[in-house]
């Protein structure tokens, strides 16, 4: 049976693993390589990597930790974060990475999604939304960073998505996202429903019980957490033996 | 040597990088006379059926490939490389692949009813072994390996068949017979599982 993944993410910038609140207020939280080679011990089924590193100019360092830690674990790995052209994402799977994400490009340049997929392969193109509740069962999408607000659906954005090409949704709720109350289970649920491609949920993991609470109840095919694991709150395993006692598939 | 066969799909270095950790002497290469002096051959590859056929007749490594597979050399296909072992695929079109092995490459989306399931079979399924292939030597029956595609071998020639994943119906997730072996998932992307189906390819196959 296909196991639910668990996958922390590790936000980097300047080469640096950090974590910030509701999107602001930045903590240390170690050296990207030695982060994933933690989460390969602890038998991470995925690791992703976002790059939230202010400067375009600065970015050629996430290629160089990709490189560097794909050298290292034996594991999928995903890359995401500032990235705009086609160029970007054949420089980030050159450089090792499985899955390519793309965010505020995608919504500003829509036909990158098709040219990157036809190009690399659906398999490779994850499109990352981030959602915020405007109203009931409505969610917008946000870009740059949760900065601006376009009005779009999230639904019918997830859809076009799909149409275009993209191979998976990390979905994000902006919501719930840094403060680990749990995960907004309407969202992910809706978009799950209504895509039928896999659906990564992030946002909101405080305890293990989030996590399964996204894969069961929200419908999500992976969870991700990064402040939990990052800290050492929570390992992967603990995560895992919750799944398994709650029946969810799990490797 | 191991000469892990680059025909332009995607990095190789994943690979050659778990290779490494069984062999000091896997190299990357799409010449005739270093594929002609291997040992073993590594074909993998990520991305469409039809470019990765077309990649290979322009560097002619098609020809190569099963000229040294026929005269014994063992090779170990990879996902994509998996594929090209098969006589055609049915990928966004109808294309011929290397013949070495008996099956077509067809999409889920003509063969799964349950409409729930997502596509592409994306994560760690699990392996059911139905011939005691050496390329699973010490594997453990259920063992979780990682998949990510959209198209699946149908083959009649059940003996080829090494292991069988389910995902909406049972397919062949890998094949061994006789020089010729193949995963459809990511040995070097599977952790301790994987790496250990690659020291199995390098010690025993």
């Amino acid at each position: 049976m296909l196991a639910k993944r668990i996958i922390p993410c590790l936000d980097v910038r300047d080469g640096r693993v950090v974590k910030g609140v509701n999107f602001v207020g930045i903590r240390d939280a170690g050296d990207p390589v030695e982060c994933a080679i933690k989460y390969d011990a602890q038998g991470a089924d995925e690791l992703i990597f976002l790059d939230i590193t202010a400067s375009h100019e600065q970015r050629n360092i996430m290629l160089e930790v990709v490189a560097k830690t794909v050298e290292q674990v034996y594991m999928p790995v995903t890359v995401g974060g500032g990235v705009r052209t086609i160029d970007d994402i054949r420089n980030l799977l050159n450089a090792g990475a499985d899955k390519v994400s793309i965010n505020s490009a995608a919504v500003k340049n829509p036909e990158i999604i098709n040219q990157a997929s036809q190009r690399f392969g659906t398999q490779c193109i994850v499109v990352a939304i981030d959602a915020k509740q405007v109203a009931p069962n409505r969610w917008n999408v946000f870009i740059n960073g949760g900065r601006i607000d376009t009005e779009i659906d999230v639904i019918q954005w997830a859809k076009e998505v799909v149409n275009r090409g993209a191979g998976e949704i990390l979905l994000t709720s902006m919501d719930s996202d840094g403060v680990k109350t749990g995960f907004d289970l309407e969202l992910c649920a809706a978009v799950s429903d209504a895509v039928c491609v896999p659906v990564i949920a992030s946002g909101g993991a405080g305890n293990a019980q989030h996590m399964a609470d996204a894969l069961s109840k929200g419908k999500a095919d992976a969870a991700l957490a990064a402040s939990i694991f990052h800290f050492g709150e929570l390992t992967v395993d603990d995560v895992r033996q919750e799944l398994k006692k709650q029946g969810i598939a799990t490797r | 040597m191991i000469a892990i066969i680059d025909y332009g799909m995607g990095n190789l270095r994943s690979v050659e990088t778990a290779f490494e950790k069984y062999s000091d002497n896997v190299v990357i290469t799409d010449e005739a006379s270093v594929i002609h002096s291997a040992d073993k051959l590594v074909l993998p590859g990520v991305g469409a059926f039809r470019d990765a056929i077309d990649l290979l007749q322009e560097k002619g490594l098609d020809k190569i490939i099963c000229k040294e597979v026929k005269a014994g050399k063992p090779i170990l296909g990879i996902c994509l490389g998996f594929q090209l072992l098969f006589n055609d695929s049915f990928e966004n079109g109808h294309y011929q692949g290397l013949g070495l092995l008996d099956g077509s490459i067809v999409s889920f989306k003509d063969y799964i009813k349950d409409v729930k399931l997502k596509i592409p079979h994306m994560g760690w399924n699990q392996l059911s072994f139905s011939n005691s292939s050496k390329l699973f030597n010490n594997i453990p029956i259920n063992s979780h390996v990682y998949f990510v595609h959209t198209y699946f071998l149908k083959t009649d020639n059940n003996d080829i068949v090494a292991a069988t994943t389910n995902y909406g119906l049972e397919f062949p997730s890998a094949v061994a017979y006789q020089n010729i072996y193949g995963t459809q998932f990511h040995p070097e992307k599977s952790q301790s599982v994987g790496l250990k189906i690659v020291e199995n390819f390098i010690e025993l196959c």
